[in-house]
């Protein structure tokens, strides 16, 4: 069986954000350039993954972008209503991040690698 | 080494900062003090309702440090969405706080003020001329609810601050300014280039929150030279270090490679990031890509009604069960009681924290797992007395409605508040989020020079 790590144990930040009034964006900043190359050569997190977690069509993940220089990986998502509107839970957009804490990224463990 | 200096000392004016952090600033001899003083993640209501986000003695203790520290050292001050959202009235309103600082302390200056706000007809114009566009999460715009709006601002680029600074203002408070704007202006007027200046001024927004610890309350030096930028926090128990900068960039866009401003994208696909030294981080080879057309952020709020809100909670293991069943009887009494009034007269919505009350639509986990739950009943309605009517009787409903299984027969509801239905006054949403094409940058923004003497 393959084995995983949770995204937990990858990460140094993760976050939601409004990105304006109309979207929110995810940011994963993963504890090492390792530990991010190797996530981001997995291609565990992309659109259909955003989709499912959040149960949304997969048009409205607007992107999933790779940004080397800060070890990062980024989601953005169409807000289901533009922030502040009638019906709205969280106008900053600052606490929609916690199902993207059940990643599993499939993780090979190398032979010295502790437990 | 040709270089410009410039202090930012807070990420949003009246968030406050450590007066020793401002005086490191000062001694580093800075040429320009720069603030953002707004954004829109306060929601639509103060866009709407012209009045600020931040609180007027905060913003004005800001304001006087930075102002007295300017007309000290003979260097320009620059603000940007003043008032929090950078209407017209928000500008009056600041500029009222620069008055009195101007006042109380005896200061002689020449003040610009950068209109922002649009007029609603000059607006259906250009929609009509076709010259507004929108973006791919907004969808499009149109007449009727261009018509609906309370209150329009435009988002300025570099060039009606650098007039401003032509015209010899000292202290310049603009309205709805893109934020790198009001530290790259100078910075560009001087002949620096334009791609290092606003990546600079994105970072410098924030003041120190690009730092590590990061902070919003504190202040952030940058010196831009031809072919690179230095950012150094200024309080010495922070640190800029490549990732916490690189890592700002990601910070509430949706692409940190390409950020979209007025006129243009500042392309950082080729930035470098390199640690200066134990404190500073060394920028570089960020570049801005002038647009073919040159196009301006518009933003609009609308108001849709008045909201009264009720806070309750219940710790009955059988009503929390039920709770769907209770909440759809008591929006059907609700129409039974008032068949007169039209569905769009009034939205009725109950918010139940404990399931759903964070995330919403946006919530895959919808099984109750606690004890008890918050439960908000919110009326949003045509008026105030209305939103009143509606909330009480959806509370009295709901604290006394049989459900089945019911044991507790005394009341389904704790209140902690008497009275237990509060006012919320105006609701606002954004209706406006959309390019303006523009022949002229500064053709939507009006300035104009005071001379305080």
């Amino acid at each position: 069986m393959a084995e995983t790590k949770n995204i937990r144990e990858l990460v140094d930040v993760i976050r939601s954000k409004n990105a304006g009034p109309y979207e929110i964006t995810f940011d994963f900043i993963f504890k090492s350039f390792d530990i991010y190359e190797k996530v981001k050569a997995s291609k565990v997190i992309n659109e259909r993954l955003i989709a499912e977690l959040y149960d949304i069509a997969i048009e409205d993940v607007i992107s999933v972008i790779n940004y080397d220089q800060a070890k990062a990986i980024k989601a953005t998502i169409v807000r289901p209503r533009s922030s502040g509107a009638v019906g709205e839970t969280d106008v900053y957009g600052a606490q929609q991040h916690a199902p993207l804490l059940s990643i599993e990224v499939p993780w090979e463990r190398s032979k010295y690698e502790e437990d | 080494m040709k270089e410009l200096r410039v202090l930012s000392p807070t990420a949003i004016l009246g968030y406050g900062f450590p007066k020793e952090s401002f005086a490191r600033g000062l001694d580093k001899d800075p040429d320009l003090i720069a603030v953002d003083a707004g954004s829109t993640d306060p929601g639509p209501y103060y866009l709407g309702a012209g009045v600020s986000f931040t609180d007027r003695a905060a913003v004005k203790r800001d304001l006087k440090l930075m102002i007295n520290a300017g007309q000290d050292r003979e260097i320009p001050v620059i603000l940007g969405t003043a008032g929090g959202a950078g209407g017209a009235p928000h500008l009056e309103w600041c500029v009222e706080i620069v008055k009195e600082i101007a006042n109380e302390d005896n200061l002689n200056f020449k003040l610009a003020t950068i209109q922002a706000e649009q007029d609603k007809e000059f607006i259906l114009n250009k929609f009509n001329q076709g010259d507004i566009s929108h973006l791919p999460s907004v969808g499009e715009i149109n007449e009727e609810e261009l018509k609906a709006s309370t209150r329009i601002v435009a988002q300025m680029g570099v060039e009606p601050i650098i007039k401003a600074l032509d015209m010899g203002a000292e202290v310049i408070v603009a309205g709805r300014a893109y934020d790198p704007t009001v530290f790259a202006s100078l910075c560009i007027k001087e002949g620096y280039p334009a791609g290092l200046a606003l990546h600079m001024g994105k970072i410098m927004e924030c003041a120190s929150i690009a730092a590590n610890p990061g902070s919003g309350s504190d202040c952030m030096f940058g010196t831009l030279r031809d072919d690179h930028f230095l950012l150094e926090p200024l309080n010495p128990e922070r640190k800029c270090t490549t990732t916490s900068v690189a890592a700002h960039t990601l910070y509430e866009k949706a692409n940190p490679l390409q950020l979209h401003g007025p006129g243009g994208i500042i392309d950082l696909t080729g930035t470098e990031f390199e640690q200066y030294d134990e404190r500073v981080v060394k920028v570089s080879g960020s570049k801005f890509i002038e647009s073919d057309e040159y196009t301006i952020k518009l933003e609009g709020a609308k108001k849709v009604g008045y909201r009264t809100i009720s806070i309750a909670g219940t710790r009955d293991p059988i009503m929390i069960k039920e709770l769907d069943h209770v909440i759809e009887v008591v929006k059907e009494t609700v129409r039974d009681n008032f068949d007169e009034l039209d569905e769009a007269d009034y939205e009725l919505l109950f918010r139940i924290y404990g399931r759903d009350g964070v995330m919403g639509d946006l919530e895959p986990e919808l099984e109750v797992l606690s004890n008890e739950v918050g439960i908000t009943i919110e009326v949003v309605a045509k008026t105030q007395e209305l939103a009143n009517t509606i909330c009480s009787f959806a509370r009295s409903t709901m604290l006394h409605y049989g459900y089945p299984g019911r044991v507790a027969t005394a009341g389904n509801l704790a209140f902690p508040y008497s009275p237990s239905d509060l006012k919320a006054g105006e609701v606002y949403e954004f209706n406006l989020y959309h390019l303006l094409t523009v022949d002229d940058p500064c053709e939507v923004f009006s300035v104009e020079i005071t001379d305080y003497r």
